[in-house]
Parts: C-alpha cells; structure tokens; sequence
C-alpha cells in the first residue's frame, strides 16, 4: 500500500558528503523512528522523503513508483515549528486540505460541499482531543495543542506517509507522554506509514516498530568533508509491533490505546482558557 | 526600583503624552506674544487671534474669485491625489511584491531591477514627468507611485520571503497549487503587513504631493502653501501644517484599526 524503498542514495551539497549509500525498504504501515546525532542527515534524509530535496545519486520509490521531486498530498508532515496556519482558525487550518482539493480556483468551500467538509474536520479535531477549540487561532494554543492540530491537518488528506520532523521535540514531558499515546492510537487505527525524527531515544523506543541510527562512520575533522553519514544501526523493536494488532506481550505499552479521557493538554472544561502562557 | 521597571499608570501616561504638545504650544504662545509686543504688525508668529481669522477666512468664507470654500476645494483636490497615489501604489506592490516573493524566475527577473529603480531619487524625475505627462493631475500621481511603490514592492517580497518555508511545503503537501497557495496561505497572510507597509508610506507620499503642487498646480493644500509663501502669511501655513499633519495621523490610525478588524490574528500575533 505505501512501502517506501530507499536504493543507494547519497547526498552531497557541493563538496560536502552529508549521506553516503543509504538504502532502506520500509514496509507498509510501519513506524521507523530516525535517530543519531545532530547534523548527521537524518532531518535532509526526512527532506529527501518529502520532496523537498533531491537526492544526488540514488532512487526513492513509493509503491514502486519514483518519488515525485516535489512535496505533494500523498506524503504528510509535522515540523517541530510552523507547521500551522496562524491566520486560520483551528477549524481553518483542518479544512485547508480539503478545500485545495476540492475547490481547484477558489480555494474554498461553500455550501453543501462545506458542510460535509466541515463534519469531516471536526471528526479529526476530536480525534486528536481539541474539540471546543474549532474556532480560536493557533496562538491561543499550547505547544503541545498546535502540534495536535498539526497531526489533524495532516491526517485529513489522508496520507500514504507520514513524514514526522522531531515534532515533540519542544513539548515538555508530561505533554509529550499525552501526545506518545495519541500518536500510537493514530497509527494502529489509520492506514499511514510513519517516518520520524528524533533526537529522543525513549521516544523513539515507545513508539517506533523499527529503529534506525544514522552516523558517520569516519569523523575525524580532516575526514567529515568526504564521508558523509550512513545507516549503522537497524533495530526492528522486540515482540514486534504491527499496526492494528494488539501486542500479546505487553498489551498496556504496545498494542491499540483507548481513549483514556481528558488529558492535561485538552482544552479545560471548566470553561477557563488554558492557552494562556 | 530600576527605571526599567518603572512604568506611568494610565493618568500619567495620558499626562506624558500630552506634555510635549502642550510645551509646544506655551513655547509658541510666549514667542507669538514677545514678537507681537514688540511690532504688532509682526507676521512671524502669528497670535491665536489671527490663526483664527485666517482659518475663518479660508474655511468658512467662500473665496471671492471662485466662489470656493478654499480649505476645503484644496483637501478635496490633495487627497484625491494622495489616495489614487497610495492605491495604485498599494495595487502594484501587492502584485509584484507577491510574485517576487513567491516565484524564483520572477525574483531573479525583477529584484534587482526593482531594488535599483528604487535608488533613484523621484524629486529628480518630476521634470521628467511634468515634460512628458503634462502639469495636470497624472504627473502628480505618478510621482508619488514612482515614490512609494518600489519601496513597497521590496517590502511586500521581503515579508513573503520571510514566512517560514515550512508553512509553504505544509501547503503543498495538503496539495494546494501554486495559485492556491497563494491565494489561501500567502495573500492573507501578507495583506495586515501591506497596511503597516502603507502607513509607513503615507508621510513619504504626503512629501512627493506637496513638492509636486508646489512647482505645478492650481489647487491643493501645498499648492495654498507656496502661494500664500509669497505673502509671508504665516497665519495661513500654519493651520494648513497643522490640518495636513491631522490627516496624515487620523489615516495612519485608521489603517491601523482596519486591520486589526480585518486581521484579528495579526493582532493576536503581536500579544502573544
């Protein structure tokens, strides 16, 4: 359905090598956590995979078709920053994908076709635990509730891929913890294949079904210029974790996550605005 | 208590911003009086009197020549030139401002031609205008688009280029086309910037009117001033500074109120 295989992909900006031979199959719906260290390419590899960045030597294939040399609707991403619309309302925001599909000149939906839309949205706006928040700006969320509404905007083109850039890297742990489970949940109930960076080796060991460490093999100063960082590390994560089967070992940690009611992160119910900060 | 941290309460705020126009105006009372006491024909410093008459005068006595009330024929014919100015302008710069930001082939096509047309000073084209447009109403406008608008073609494709790259490749990945793109994520986003960016250009714009109707014109509020100049009428400049003075300020703090009405966002956005 959407298995992404990397072939002998290399990436150099001028005479500097950043990623040597890296070849990589990820299977349909799995959940490959990126780690290494800073500026060793795991965040132009994620590029690469986006489209935003060509490779210089090497083929991408999704579905056994070549990787289009631009971003597009089949592969989603969630940046650690300014991955939503501050002139849109939450409701906005979520609806954009729609409305640029479905709308080609104006951009914008009216009438029936934005009704349905607009139900449409407010499903994935509760799904990811904002529901109430539809009509404030994302400058009146927290962090944590901006990357929610990330995840939502993203999921409703209902992506092949979901391209993940440290997208939890600014939330404080509490949060986090809250958005881990919102994230597992979305990938046991959706169809995606994730990809994601971290910097977090907990993160990634909780979420992923597959981990994979980039590093430079050679790293001296005099050396850093021609070698660039490859693959050293492919740890699928044991008992295995599948989308959408609950894991017989440790049903708790690993399988499909219940909706465990309202979170630190949700929107107050009492009424009071907790978007102050 | 640092003085850093030390802030007026809203009395003492209100009290500070008026001091300094109050200082003005004793400053000007007591030079008016000591100039007056000494030649009551003096024409320099006019007293509060005589701004009175002159203001009667101009504003509510119809001119004998034309039958015009001249304060108000002269704002008339200034604004509409001021405005077409400032819109045109505000048209253009939206445009390729937009397109310089948006689109590499249109930024290496134009920027540098832009950024150099926007060095030249405008005051040395008037000549230049006058020849080929005539005196009338066109090269008076065109100077002030000639004025205003590469600044604000620059800033518009500053402000474009400036949105995070995230944001676009967020855009494309919800599938939106250029044109959409555009359209839906880049336009709203631009537009509370090109009204800070136009008021920003309303003084510089005032300047180019009032240079123009002062070399060529027959009505306009810089046309009255050059005029009555000859006459050394010092109660008729006056008020005319202070009136073009108030337009200026009331239209920067319109823009202002409409954007934050159009925009609340952008508003919300400078809070948080």
């Amino acid at each position: 359905m959407s298995e992404l295989v990397i072939q002998n992909v290399w990436k150099e900006y001028g005479d500097q090598i950043v990623l040597e031979n890296v070849s990589l199959t990820v299977a349909s719906r799995a959940f490959v956590a990126l780690v290494g260290a800073s500026g060793c390419g795991k965040s132009t590899f994620l590029r690469m995979l986006l489209g935003q960045e060509k490779p210089t030597r090497g083929t991408i294939l999704i579905d056994g078709q070549p990787m289009p040399a631009e971003p597009g609707p089949d592969r989603g991403i969630v940046f650690q920053r300014y991955s939503v619309f501050p002139h849109l309302t939450v409701l906005g925001n979520v609806l954009l994908g729609k409305e640029f599909s479905k709308s080609r000149h104006k951009a914008k939906l009216f009438g029936a076709a934005r009704r349905n839309a607009v139900e449409e949205a407010r499903d994935l706006i509760t799904e990811v635990g904002l529901s109430g928040t539809e009509q404030k700006y994302p400058v009146q969320l927290s962090g944590g509730m901006q990357q929610r509404l990330a995840l939502a905007q993203a999921l409703i083109m209902k992506p092949k891929v979901l391209l993940l850039d440290e997208p939890f890297g600014a939330l404080d742990p509490g949060i986090r913890a809250e958005i881990h489970t919102l994230m597992k949940r979305l990938w046991h109930e959706t169809q995606m294949t994730i990809v994601m960076v971290t910097h977090d080796m907990r993160e990634a060991f909780t979420l992923a079904s597959r981990i994979v460490a980039f590093e430079r093999r050679r790293d001296r100063p005099e050396e850093k210029q021609r070698y660039g960082a490859t693959i050293t590390n492919d740890i699928s994560i044991w008992p295995p974790r599948q989308a959408g089967v609950p894991s017989i070992f440790s049903p708790d940690r690993d399988g499909p996550v219940a909706f465990l009611g309202h979170r630190r992160d949700d929107l107050a119910l009492s009424g009071e605005s907790n978007a102050a900060h | 208590m640092r003085w850093i941290n030390t802030r007026p309460g809203r009395g003492t705020q209100l009290a500070l911003m008026l001091f300094p126009f109050l200082l003005l105006a004793v400053a000007y009372g007591f030079g008016s009086a000591a100039r007056l006491a000494e030649n009551a024909n003096d024409k320099l410093l006019p007293s509060l009197a005589g701004f009175a008459d002159a203001i009667d005068r101009m504003a509510f006595v119809a001119d004998q020549r034309t039958g015009d009330y001249l304060l108000w024929s002269d704002t008339r014919a200034s604004l509409v030139r001021l405005f077409a100015g400032l819109g045109i302008s505000t048209v253009i710069a939206l445009l390729i401002g937009m397109a310089i930001g948006m689109l590499p082939y249109l930024r290496a096509l134009l920027s540098p031609f832009v950024a150099v047309i926007s060095m030249v000073p405008p005051l040395a084209l008037l000549p230049i205008l006058f020849i080929v447009m005539g005196l009338g109403e066109t090269s008076k406008i065109a100077l002030i688009v000639i004025g205003i608008a590469p600044t604000m073609i620059r800033d518009l494709a500053l402000r474009v280029l400036e949105l995070p790259r995230e944001q676009i490749i967020k855009a494309e990945t919800l599938g939106g086309s250029s044109w959409q793109i555009a359209l839906r994520v880049l336009l709203p986003q631009i537009l509370p910037r090109l009204i800070t960016c136009l008021r920003l250009q309303i003084g510089p714009a005032w300047l180019f009117l009032i240079a123009a109707e002062a070399i060529s014109s027959d009505s306009g509020l810089g046309y009255r001033i050059f005029l009555v100049r000859r006459y050394l009428s010092m109660d008729v400049i006056f008020p005319y500074v202070v009136w073009i003075t108030l337009l200026a300020v009331v239209t920067n703090y319109a823009l202002d109120r409409i954007r934050i009405v159009a925009f609340p966002w952008s508003e919300l956005e400078t809070q948080g």
